[in-house]
């Protein structure tokens, strides 16, 4: 939304009606058309804005109405007793509602069909412990920026305050971790408080928006009609970049002999990989894609220069650290890409775009600030360098690319065989993707195996990679599979799972086995979790307090992944040996009418490399324990 | 660390208060003095925070309170552009024989008694904080018994209006 006050879609509702009165029946159906469109193209109304006349019916009907009207297919829930309601005439819609196991699975799985799809996700649930099994996906979707809308039901509004059976005060819970949140108690306000909910989750910088819907404003009569006016008079998210600043970025640019293109999630979310390819192919500086920007540009391409970060690449890494200009769009200056912040590019200028204002400065001050989306910023900044080339001349980036250059070649990424044997977990998971392709769709947990999947996949595209990377969720990965599948059906969509993550979710296997959903779910088994391991590893003297999971080789194996994948419904397989790898993915590939579960029990003591060790400088960054590249020989 | 003075136009819905309060609280911000109150729009609130920050912070604030979807706008007011004033009510010990010596320091703030008892008074004074530290010092010998203090109020001086600009903007 701009500036630039909208026109009223109650005004084009009534104009509307007027259009109908038109006595030629063609004329009539052609203004018509135009009002619809109009109003798609200037209502922050999402959907089709198709004009309801009022319509009395419950407060439940009208929240169902009102999903239909806002143009969502699919939904992930789970009912009980103060959302009972709701989901009566929701047996009788159209969208398809998913039921899942645990409330946290139908989050993450929204969080997944958002992902995908770019569309906003949708979960239900009921009060108390039902909303509270929502709180880790909502939390988890405030900080990845996943625009998603949580529904829930709440105790009768006469009885809130009393401690009444399962009433929690989920907007009160839920108020630190979402961008905004509702609690309906006049059936009348679902309407517009439900297109406010999808216009907050979806525009400006996405993000999760809780309704909680009293049951007494469920079970109350109102007048529906649609579209309903918005009314959020202290939200304006400014889309469009300041010309000015926009020309100083140009310039700043055009004076850099060694800037790096510092791409984050925002340009996923502001659907500008098109855009981001232009600017840097007009710049020709060193793209670095963070955690939650793989794919948006190509890894294939030669200019991507790698992930920065704790496990980042020593090309990205190092090209942030010796940079003099970071051009940063939709990134947010993380600790896990910054290490300790004060060492952090010191020598670099930085130009900030990002549709926050407040990440801008947050936690490295920006030299030229622009607020804005990436997908309106990004071919201007594009236009403005171009421009500038041509005024002041193109700079000359021969040097930098030849020290790049030389750091990819000389520390790629890759890893050493185990000591004890087994298999190398990497290589499993660079199996999975070089047998998968680009096309795939891969989804992972939280902890070595999330590292290595970002490191050992190929993303060509956007949204093809989706993790918990701000809140750090394990879990994330089988649900949000799942509503990934959903969102995308026609794509293979893999699990990348560990051992530790694949018992928090597993549940929703019985989910995506009933209901059709094939995922295919790789267990990177190491026995134990993993991530936490590796630090005891190197920073607790090896002393595994509480890291053992007894599910691989030589223990006892509790559970058993091939007969719990089994129970489930799931094609089941176990891989231990190299030479069984691909046949064992290839099996999983051709297995498309239910979900697939592959225990991969592989070598406990393999490490993510490389790594930045917590609380030093990126300069520390070592490629093996131990050991830091040799600055020395490559100037 | 400085005193900020923040002007803050919310939407008088439910819940805008803690919404104010615990993102303060969240982003390690310390508020100093809150007052709260209807304007002379219907449906729109307005807040004076005061809070003590170094610079950046302060525009870290102000962004984060932005975020928050029921702001409608902020303005700092410094201490020269705006009229700034707190309000008190201060139970003081007053005898017979001290009555007088009390209501007297009183009105040499301008303070009003707006209670009295045998053996104390209520006085009730308006105005910038500094000044009500003074009375307050000059009531300490006679024995405080109590002091209930509002949060500061400011307005920008002039004739322009906060709330007109931020919804004609809106």
């Amino acid at each position: 939304m701009s500036k630039g006050s909208p026109i009223s879609p109650s005004l084009l509702a009534t104009k509307s009606a007027g259009a109908a009165k038109a006595p030629e029946r063609a004329d009539r159906t052609a203004d018509h058309a135009a009002v619809v469109a109009d109003l798609a193209a200037v209502s922050p109304v999402l959907g089709p804005n198709t004009v309801v006349p009022p319509t009395v019916m419950t407060g439940s009907q009208a929240i169902v109405r009102s999903l239909e009207e806002l143009g969502v297919d699919d939904i992930f829930g789970l009912p009980g007793g103060a959302i009972l309601p709701t989901y009566d005439p929701l047996m009788a819609s159209t969208m398809n509602h998913v039921l899942v196991r645990h409330e946290q699975g139908a989050g993450h799985a929204a969080q997944g069909y958002a992902m995908v799809t770019g569309r906003v996700g949708v979960c239900i649930a009921t009060s108390g412990p039902g909303a509270t099994n929502l709180v880790t996906a909502i939390m988890d979707a405030h900080m990845d920026s996943v625009p998603l809308v949580a529904i829930t039901g709440q105790v009768s509004s006469g009885v809130i305050g009393t401690d009444a059976f399962q009433e929690a005060d989920i907007v009160g819970i839920t108020m630190p971790i979402t961008k905004h949140s509702f609690l309906v108690t006049d059936p009348n306000d679902i309407p517009h408080v439900m297109a406010e909910a999808f216009h907050l989750a979806s525009t400006g910088r996405p993000g999760p928006v809780l309704v909680d819907v009293a049951k007494d404003a469920q079970v109350g009569q109102m007048t529906f009609s649609w579209p309903p006016k918005i009314d959020l008079p202290g939200y304006r998210p400014v889309t469009r970049g300041h010309n000015k600043q926009v020309r100083e970025a140009a310039k700043l640019i055009a004076a850099s002999t060694k800037p790096v293109l510092y791409v984050g999630g925002g340009v996923v979310k502001a659907h500008a990989s098109a855009e981001l390819l232009a600017l840097a192919e007009a710049t020709g500086a060193p793209v670095v894609t963070t955690l939650m920007a793989k794919g948006v540009f190509p890894d294939s391409h030669p200019q991507h220069v790698g992930m920065p970060g704790m496990h980042g690449s020593v090309s990205a890494v190092t090209a942030l650290q010796q940079a003099d200009l970071l051009i940063t769009l939709g990134a947010r200056f993380d600790d896990r890409v910054t290490g300790v912040l004060k060492t952090f590019a010191p020598n670099a200028k930085v130009i900030h775009a990002d549709i926050d204002p407040a990440e801008i400065s947050k936690n490295r001050t920006a030299d030229v600030p622009i607020v804005g989306s990436v997908k309106e910023i990004i071919p201007e900044l594009t236009d403005a360098v171009r421009a500038q080339f041509d005024a002041s001349g193109t700079p000359d980036l021969t040097t930098w690319w030849a020290f790049l250059n030389n750091l990819k070649e000389t520390y790629p990424l890759g890893w050493t065989e185990p000591d004890d044997g087994l298999t190398a977990p990497q290589k499993v998971i660079e199996r999975i993707g070089a047998l998968t392709g680009p096309e795939g769709v891969y989804v992972a947990g939280v902890g070595q195996h999330q590292m290595w999947a970002a490191q050992f996949i190929k993303y060509e595209r956007p949204r093809a990679w989706l993790n918990s990377g701000g809140a750090g969720t394990m879990g994330y990965a089988v649900p949000a599979a799942m509503g990934a599948k959903v969102g995308e059906p026609d794509r293979v969509v893999w699990a990348i799972d560990g051992d530790g993550c694949f018992q928090m979710t597993n549940q929703e296997l019985a989910t995506c086995a009933i209901n059709n959903i094939p995922i295919k779910v790789a267990v990177i088994n190491n026995s134990s979790l993993g991530m936490v391991r590796q630090w005891q590893t190197l920073f607790y003297e090896g002393r595994y307090s509480n890291t053992d999971l007894n599910t691989g080789h030589d223990t006892v194996r509790i559970p058993d992944f091939v007969k719990l994948g089994e129970a489930y419904g799931c094609a089941s397989f176990r891989c231990e040996r190299d030479e069984d790898i691909d046949a064992t993915i290839q099996k999983a590939l051709e297995i498309n009418d239910r979900p697939v579960v592959i225990d991969f029990v592989v070598s406990p003591n393999s490490m993510v490399w490389p790594m930045v060790p917590a609380g030093v400088s990126n300069d520390q960054i070592q490629v093996a324990r131990n050991m830091t590249p040799e600055w020395e020989e490559e100037d | 660390m400085s005193r900020h003075t923040l002007s803050v136009l919310v939407e008088d819905k439910p819940g805008v208060l803690t919404r104010v309060a615990s993102l303060f609280a969240r982003r390690a911000f310390n508020i100093n003095s809150l007052a709260v109150g209807p304007t002379e729009v219907p449906g729109i609130s307005r807040m004076t925070v005061v809070v003590d920050a170094e610079g950046d912070l302060i525009e870290q604030v102000t962004k984060q309170l932005n975020k928050l979807i029921n702001v409608i706008k902020i303005v700092e007011l410094t201490s020269e552009s705006s009229v700034q004033r707190d309000h008190i009510l201060v139970k003081v010990r007053a005898d017979a024989a001290t009555r007088l010596q009390v209501t007297q320091a009183a009105d040499l703030f301008r303070a009003s008694v707006v209670d009295v008892s045998t053996d104390s008074v209520v006085i009730e004074a308006t105005g910038h904080p500094d000044k009500l530290t003074a009375l307050l010092s000059v009531l300490e010998p006679f024995g405080i018994r109590e002091i209930v203090q509002s949060g500061t109020l400011a307005v920008g001086r002039g004739s322009r209006s906060m709330s007109d600009r931020a919804l004609r903007s809106a």
